[in-house]
């Protein structure tokens, strides 16, 4: 058996995910997960549970209020609704990504595409990102009680003074990355289709590369922790979560 | 929707809820719902479940994506994590209400503000005491993972187009109100909020006047 792909020399392992796909797996803390935009364009819908503590789960408001942001962006972390650190953003090539607009669904889906079945197009079937992360958060014990508000890489939506909504089309190039520093072992599903405000009248759903390499230690001066006080306070939960000394 | 007068002998449920409290009630398919800000600058933090179903609830994301605006005002329809409409705000002397600053919990304020303040009350912690000893979860407890992100009343996070996101002084005032009228049995599961730490509630929570009228 040597038909595997090989990953690339500094990832422990990397996988391409076709657009309209669904995934889930766990990343370890110390691990740095990069999605890559392989053709620009491209959404990566994701939910994040604790692995010990299922219950635990990015929550978009503390993430939000804690950094006075409504997207997120390096040196940003990803809160959880525990008030730790779920990952942390280490470098961003594409500056914006979107956490307010959801996910798609069935009727949505439908109203904007049509409709194709498995049985018309096999695997390019119409799938949406409700269902597609319903299906993935099912393999770990969780359900439709653990579809919260998500974040959507690679998107943006512009929030206007009056309070629309706007996408921004064209917004990620191919080659575009994110690398997503994990400081708890975490439960992360996937869904790479469209994002529900994508005014592209196609179903056109985008690959991403998923790859994964070993972090360097995170050091006391790291710029995600020191990027806002909050910032620091929550590394400082999840330290004691892990029992370990806080304050090194 | 139309907005139909509020007269007294139309009223079927009238209570006061203290700052700090937690609040959960059914208002059922059609009736009207009015929070009233008594004092003034407090933040009502709200969540909604079809009554039937507590699988269904408030969702918003969807309610924003949906009405294509982050803030909620009269002709807003609160949407379910199934995109029906669960209830429409018909009537708001506020002016606009948030939807995407969440609720204030004893871990996030150690975050926010400092590890000490962990033992200070929180809307979470008020969430979770409601659904604890609520009579109406007996098939199917609720729980903690039933908390998703909540409206809250009365409050001003306002976002810039460089994507800026602040809490900023209440636009509320003494008196003002939000009524909305319910399209399905809705449990509605308020804490009214006990956040002393941000300009929230003025840093000085006070009452809140829950009308269910018909």
């Amino acid at each position: 058996m040597s038909d595997f792909p090989k990953p690339k020399p500094s990832f422990i392992w990397s996988e391409i995910l076709p657009g309209g796909a669904h995934w889930s797996g766990v990343i370890r803390r110390g691990t740095v997960l990069r999605l890559t935009d392989l053709e620009g364009n491209a959404n990566v819908a994701m939910l994040i549970n604790n692995l010990e503590v299922k219950n635990e789960r990015y929550n978009m408001p503390d993430t939000l209020k804690a950094q006075k942001t409504a997207f997120l962006t390096a040196p940003n972390m990803c809160f959880s609704d525990m008030g730790r650190v779920m990952c942390s953003i280490i470098a961003d090539t594409c500056g914006w990504h979107d956490t307010l607009g959801g996910l798609s669904n069935a009727s949505l889906v439908q109203k904007k595409y049509g409709i194709k079945t498995y049985q018309q197009a096999h695997n390019d079937y119409f799938k949406n990102a409700y269902d597609s992360l319903l299906n993935e958060l099912g393999k770990w014990g969780l359900n439709a009680s653990d579809v919260v508000p998500n974040i959507n890489w690679f998107s943006k939506v512009r929030i206007e003074d009056s309070g629309q909504m706007t996408f921004v089309p064209n917004h990620s190039q191919a080659g575009s990355t994110v690398d997503l520093r994990f400081e708890m072992d975490c439960i992360v599903c996937l869904s790479t289709v469209q994002h529900p405000l994508d005014p592209n009248i196609y179903y056109a759903p985008k690959p991403v590369e998923l790859s994964v390499s070993k972090a360097n230690p995170v050091l006391a001066d790291d710029p995600c922790r020191k990027h806002r006080a909050e910032n620091e306070r929550a590394y400082y939960n999840t330290k004691t979560y892990y029992g370990e000394n806080p304050n090194e | 929707m139309n907005k139909q007068f509020f007269t007294e002998n139309r009223v079927v449920y009238r209570a006061v809820v203290a700052a700090g409290d937690p609040w959960m009630y059914e208002v059922k398919a059609g009736q009207y719902f009015r929070i009233v800000d008594l004092e003034g600058n407090q933040a009502v933090d709200t969540l909604f479940y079809n009554a039937q179903d507590h699988s269904e609830r408030y969702s918003a994301t969807d309610t924003i994506r949906e009405q294509g605006n982050i803030y909620l005002t009269t002709g807003s329809v609160l949407q379910s994590n199934l995109i029906n409409p669960m209830l429409t705000i018909v009537d708001d002397t506020c002016g606009r209400h948030d939807t995407i600053g969440g609720a204030c919990s004893a871990e996030s304020n150690t975050v926010r503000y400092a590890i000490e303040k962990r033992s200070m009350h929180s809307c979470r912690d008020s969430f979770l005491t409601a659904l604890g000893k609520c009579s109406c979860n007996h098939d199917k407890p609720m729980t903690k993972a039933d908390l998703s992100s909540n409206i809250n009343f009365f409050m001003n996070v306002p976002v810039s187009p460089d994507g800026h996101l602040d809490f900023d002084d209440g636009i509320s005032a003494p008196g003002r109100y939000v009524e909305m009228q319910a399209h399905m049995d809705v449990l509605v599961l308020v804490s009214n909020c006990p956040q002393l730490n941000n300009p929230c509630n003025g840093y000085n929570p006070t009452p809140v006047e829950m009308i269910i009228w018909q």
